[in-house]
């Protein structure tokens, strides 16, 4: 029986870190090529470089460019939160604590919006975009993304306020205290667990957003981070080496926004409230 | 008096007043920049248009016509008749199959190996969860890099094989899209795999230990209870697995942008790729429409058939 047990278990660890191995392996590899010139890199593609070459990195980290593209992604990714998580909670602070005339049906029609791809209408989003004026803007990847973010942080937001004690709202109006007040002094600031959930998710899937910046933007100078690798890519087409380096500097920071907020991702996943 | 008793309203109201300052706006974006892009989508799809003007519909003073010119049902044949349309729809299928039996086998199977709260398994899980939040794009060039015959995983094969020629799998027919499907599965599996978790960590360790009691083994506590009892998690990682499915374009464009011979599009890359690239208007819209049935219908299917009473 002792043995049996063993044996179950040393097949699991192998298992586990087989996985882990086949997942490190790609993101090491990608890691260390940078640090290797292109002909190393053809003869050994996922060994330690034999000389630590930090040029390719260094002129990665030294040139404009690239702090343009973060800068550009960091912009885009922040203000689509911030627009999404208030218009968001206004919003589902409304159909949470009252019910009006049509209130059903708007959040039905919101609904909607998270059973199609957003690429589905991207062809008259992009003649939308134009029409405003916002083409080659920062704007017009912010603001179809925030648009379909809404439908389903309003979902998240609308179920969280719900849970709130009542109690608390009544004790308010006794007091005197209106709807909106409510909402900013009291709603709000109970509400940090969700609110840095969706913030972590907003930004995580703006951050990395390819098709909508691909659609909207032409100029070099408002490109985000993952044109910036594309392009990179097509002018360094024979270097590999230089596309890891690219690629692998801009892992890092994904990789401690990960770590520095993997609770409230994990909490979103499950669709529960955060512990501690 | 009747402007007089709805600014008494608005004064003296202030959940009408908190209604009419919180709704819109949300309202407004979501409606601007996705419901009406799609009913237009609609609209659209009907012309061969370039985009240029106000809409296909409206009259061009200078050509003497309208803007674009009216095909009827014409974008839709082309679009089903074409073998790279075909393709991507075959593709999208095949995406949905690798998912129901590769990828979500393999995250319940490694979800219900590491569920348990201990130091080593919170490692593992965050190791596994890590190309989840990786973008795309990032990971697509790490897959295209590895996957390059000249460099990568794919030269050293060719090289232990003996090959005289280096193997190039995102150039070859099959393989280009199975090498997409590999990544997929590799980016994925770890959201799967928390999903099923935050459900196994909800059973009660009392019904397990009845059952460990009346002699049931590892196997029949997983096949009897664990599956059984976070059925409602599988259905929800099996609603995003589909759904995503129709989504895939990021990790398309840098690992084969399609090719070889159009054989590896997804239904967003052959819409960017005959629509947007092309300028085709009425072309991309058709195909839009084609992704909104196709993602609304089933939504609404599976939310009456397999979720019915979640």
């Amino acid at each position: 029986m002792n043995r049996m047990f063993t044996w179950a278990e040393a097949l699991r660890i192998i298992v586990l870190l087989t996985v882990c191995f086949l997942i490190v392996m790609p993101i090491a590899a990608a890691v260390l090529g940078g640090f290797k010139t292109n002909g190393e890199l053809r003869v050994s593609p996922f060994g330690i470089p034999e000389v630590w070459r930090f040029e390719f990195y260094g002129e990665i980290l030294a040139s404009r460019q690239f702090w343009v593209y973060l800068g550009n992604s960091f912009f885009i990714s922040l203000m689509t939160v911030v627009l999404t998580l208030l218009l968001g909670s206004m919003c589902a602070f409304a159909f949470a604590q009252t019910q009006f005339f049509g209130s059903r049906f708007l959040f039905g029609y919101l609904l909607l919006g998270l059973m199609f791809p957003v690429a589905a209408a991207i062809m008259p989003l992009f003649l939308t975009v134009r029409d405003l004026g916002l083409l080659d803007t920062s704007w017009g990847v912010i603001l179809p993304q925030v648009a379909f973010g809404l439908a389903f942080s309003i979902m998240f937001f609308r179920t969280f306020f719900k849970e709130m004690p009542a109690e608390l709202f009544d004790a308010a109006r006794v007091d005197g205290c209106s709807y909106t007040r409510f909402f900013f002094t009291f709603t709000l600031p109970l509400s940090t667990p969700i609110l840095a959930t969706i913030a972590v998710f907003v930004f995580v899937q703006s951050w990395n957003n390819y098709l909508l910046p691909l659609i909207m933007l032409n100029d070099r100078e408002g490109y985000t981070w993952t044109l910036g690798a594309m392009d990179f890519r097509g002018e360094y087409a024979a270097e590999w080496n230089r596309t890891l380096a690219f690629v692998s500097a801009t892992l890092a920071p994904a990789v401690v926004f990960f770590l520095a907020a993997q609770k409230y991702i994990v909490a979103g996943l499950t669709g529960g409230a955060v512990k501690g | 008096m009747q402007q007089g008793s709805l600014w008494q309203k608005w004064i003296h109201d202030d959940r009408l007043r908190m209604i009419i300052i919180f709704v819109p706006p949300a309202i407004l974006v979501f409606t601007v920049f996705v419901m009406l892009p799609m009913i237009q989508a609609g609209f659209f799809s009907p012309w061969k248009w370039s985009g240029y003007g106000p809409a296909p519909w409206a009259f061009n003073e200078a050509t003497d016509a309208t803007f674009g010119r009216w095909v009827g049902e014409r974008n839709f044949d082309r679009m089903f008749g074409h073998s790279a349309f075909q393709q991507a729809v075959w593709n999208s299928i095949l995406v949905i199959v690798v998912s129901l039996l590769i990828q979500l086998p393999l995250a319940l199977m490694l979800a219900l190996m590491i569920y348990r709260t201990s130091r080593a398994n919170t490692i593992f899980r965050l190791v596994f969860f890590m190309p989840y939040i990786l973008a795309e794009v990032a990971t697509g060039l790490i897959f295209a890099f590895a996957l390059d015959g000249n460099y990568g995983l794919s030269a050293w094969f060719s090289q232990m094989l003996g090959l005289e020629e280096a193997w190039f799998p995102l150039a070859e027919k099959p393989w280009a899209f199975y090498a997409i499907l590999a990544a997929l599965v590799w980016k994925y599996f770890g959201f799967h795999m928390m999903i099923y978790i935050a459900g196994l960590q909800s059973i009660s360790s009392e019904l397990l230990e009845s059952a460990e009691i009346d002699g049931a083994t590892t196997w029949q506590k997983a096949i009897y209870i664990k599956i059984p009892l976070i059925w409602p998690a599988i259905t929800v990682s099996i609603f995003y697995s589909v759904l995503g499915a129709l989504q895939v374009f990021d990790l398309v464009m840098p690992m084969t942008a399609g090719g070889p011979s159009n054989s590896s599009h997804t239904l967003v890359s052959y819409l960017y790729n005959f629509g947007f690239i092309r300028l085709d208007v009425g072309f991309g819209s058709a195909v839009g429409v084609f992704l909104f049935v196709t993602g609304v219908v089933f939504a609404l299917v599976y939310r009456n058939t397999v979720q019915k009473g979640q």
